[in-house]
């Protein structure tokens, strides 16, 4: 079983649902972001999420966009992602790891040589922004090769008829995007949660993860619970960046401040 | 016009027209690289496209338009001063810088408003580098009484002040883009999470033959109206086809329109010119093609400015319009399979080539087509008298005049 299924499995019989933290890549530096994965499991995280920094990230608001820029700044590479999850491997080996970014530094690197390395590394599984249904065989056979779940976006625009169609191939868990718009600009409300949600279960099995607005503890308890897990990215994103100084470097104490955001919003899913 | 006939299952041996297949490739470029949440839009807009290109009435609808709005045809120039001047091949001109708000723009903005108000959209979005693709949008927004949002980098915004005043007469909202470097690129992101956010009533008018499919096929569709116009007016001026035709290329709409209805006339020489900034050898270039490689930007898969990392490279021009680090897929495609000759011309010699078609042929052009310009005045030479090229003037400069006097170091 994936570390994925395996985490899903063991919140669901524990009938709470998952805290999905997402960080940067070297945002803005890669002490601070290592220190930061590190330091999220300990706090609550049930999967993570890592950004990988692009520099033309169309789904992203500013928030995340300004993240992807410290770490491009910062120098991040591709395979630098890869490391980060390699060295985090050694010392926790049961939280998913999950890459989020953008195709074409993926394209760039070698869509098969990424799926292998990823895997070797300990990935566990990749969220492709620009890479839809339709496009999707241009990574499939490679990540499917190496064992890494590919988890699908669907958005408020999917509807019925092309549900299945997306869903085909996915693994994992699926990632519902809860508003038609860019991360971190605004919020679902819970009536559409809780008439998206029975919408997308009729169509699969998989876990469903709410992420595109969920900011607060109390948004993502009831993310959690009425879907099977919530992203928090931009909320994070924002205590960081205001925890950096005028050259955009860590603050002492940054890392720590994420961190007890994270703790607040896992005893949230917890509730 | 005549619109381009339907792509179809397979691209057939015999033709070079009749791409994109279904899932909108050229050869291994295009496709459709969105998010999900825009993913049922393009798909939308495919079908309505495909619904208006078999309908007689939306083609006649169109017609009239171009027409009676725009101004076409478009004549086509013999520049007959600039040719004795270069001693050689005969340049014609056509003239799409006379079109209704003064570039090729308006072909598509037309064809495209047209399609928008038939899918029942009643608000639009546009980027635009240079302006004009702004100014033809907001023209047609306003002709219609469509509200429209106009994205425009911060440094573009500068730089075509002009343009930038006529969107807000014609009633348009502009939104300058700082992010990046402030240039087309930026601009299209801006206009693409606009679309994400706004799903329902809005319409996303896309300038150039670049983006997810049906984008880069629909523009190259409404801007072939050129070349089939351009290849009737060869026969009448000349008896025969010119034996080159030259485009400048930034996104590539204006070359597309003028070579697409040439790409089976094996006779005809199809050069595309890019911008080469200040040299290619600089790295400081918006020329894709010639310094690029294969990767996916806006919705599609081609040749890009990138790192070796696949981070996308700032592209610069001395022209707003041309300052893109892609180019449109159909081109990747035409320029792997060696049907089009892509070459470049730099800031400098745009600059020259812009004031010597004003001084020879009393006709100021946009910084873009001094680009082709000046890759037609060291081509024309190597000619015979009896050869003949044609050249898409595909917009007028006056936009340009404040940028080329600070470049010539004239205070205005």
């Amino acid at each position: 079983m994936s570390r994925i299924a395996a985490r899903f499995a063991e919140l669901k019989r524990q009938g709470r649902g998952a805290l999905i933290p997402f960080l940067e890549a070297w945002d803005p530096d890669h002490a601070s972001s290592m220190a930061l994965l590190r330091g999220m499991p300990a706090a609550g995280a049930d999967l993570i999420e890592i950004g990988m920094p692009f520099t033309d990230p169309m789904a992203d608001g500013p928030i995340i966009q300004a993240a992807a820029k410290r770490g491009l700044i910062a120098g991040v590479k591709v395979a630098d992602i890869l490391t980060m999850v390699r060295e985090f491997r050694v010392d926790d080996n049961a939280t998913p790891v999950v890459l989020m970014g953008y195709l074409n530094p993926i394209l760039s690197y070698g869509p098969e040589r990424f799926c292998v390395d990823a895997a070797k590394a300990g990935v566990d599984g990749l969220i492709i922004v620009d890479l839809p249904t339709e496009e999707a065989d241009l990574l499939l056979p490679f990540s499917n090769a190496n064992g890494l779940d590919f988890i699908r976006l669907i958005a408020p625009t999917t509807d019925d008829e092309r549900l299945p169609h997306v869903l085909n191939g996915s693994s994992g868990f699926v990632y519902y995007v809860s508003i038609t718009g860019i991360t971190g600009t605004r919020s679902a409300s819970s009536e559409h949660l809780e008439a998206a949600i029975p919408r997308l279960r009729k169509a699969t099995n998989l876990p469903i993860a709410i992420g595109f607005g969920v900011r607060t503890p109390e948004q993502a308890g009831a993310a959690s619970r009425i879907a099977d897990a919530a992203v928090v990215a931009s909320a994070l994103i924002d205590t960081l960046s205001a925890n950096l100084d005028a050259d955009g470097k860590a603050l002492p104490g940054a890392v720590e401040k994420v961190l007890d955001q994270v703790r607040g919003l896992a005893a949230a899913v917890r509730r | 016009m005549t619109i381009a006939p339907q792509g179809t299952n397979s691209l057939r041996t015999n033709t070079l027209r009749d791409g994109p297949n279904d899932r909108g490739r050229f050869g291994e470029y295009g496709g459709r690289f969105v998010a999900e949440t825009l993913m049922p839009l393009v798909l939308a807009v495919e079908q309505a496209y495909n619904e208006a290109k078999a309908d007689p009435a939306f083609d006649a609808d169109l017609k009239h338009h171009l027409t009676h709005y725009v101004g076409r045809p478009s004549p086509l120039w013999f520049a007959e001063r600039l040719t004795k001047h270069l001693g050689g091949a005969k340049v014609y001109f056509k003239r799409d810088e006379l079109n209704h708000t003064g570039s090729h723009k308006a072909n598509n903005c037309m064809g495209q408003i047209l399609l928008a108000r038939r899918m029942g959209k009643t608000r639009i979005i546009a980027e635009t580098g240079a302006g004009q693709h702004g100014v033809a949008t907001a023209t047609m927004c306003a002709l219609f009484g469509l509200p429209c949002t106009i994205y425009m980098g911060a440094t573009d915004v500068e730089r075509q002040s002009p343009n930038v005043f006529r969107m807000k007469l014609l009633g348009a909202e502009v939104k300058p883009v700082t992010s990046g470097a402030g240039t087309l690129k930026d601009a299209m992101n801006e206009a693409m999470r606009d679309w994400v956010a706004n799903v329902t009533d809005t319409y996303y008018l896309i300038g150039t033959v670049a983006g997810p499919h049906p984008y880069p096929q629909m523009v190259r569709d409404f801007q072939s109206v050129i070349g089939e116009e351009a290849k009737i007016q060869m026969q009448q001026a000349e008896g025969r086809l010119p034996d080159a035709a030259v485009a400048c290329i930034g996104g590539g709409s204006n070359a597309m329109g003028l070579f697409h209805p040439f790409l089976d006339d094996t006779s005809v020489r199809l050069i595309g010119v890019e911008a080469g900034g200040h040299g290619i050898e600089t790295g400081e270039h918006a020329a894709s093609l010639t310094g690029g490689r294969p990767g996916v930007l806006h919705g599609n898969r081609t040749y890009l400015l990138q790192d070796d990392d696949g981070q996308i490279i700032e592209a610069h021009s001395i022209s707003a319009g041309l300052d893109y680090p892609g180019i449109g897929p159909e081109h990747s495609w035409l320029h792997d399979i060696g049907r089009v000759e892509y070459v470049s011309a730099t800031d400098r010699e745009a600059l020259d080539a812009f004031q010597l078609c004003t001084r020879t042929e009393g006709i100021i052009p946009a910084l873009e087509p001094a680009h082709a310009l000046a890759y037609v005045t060291k081509l024309a030479p190597t000619m015979k008298a009896d050869e003949i090229i044609l050249m898409n003037l595909c917009g007028r400069g006056d936009k340009d005049i404040f940028a080329v006097a600070e470049h010539l170091g004239v205070k205005l």
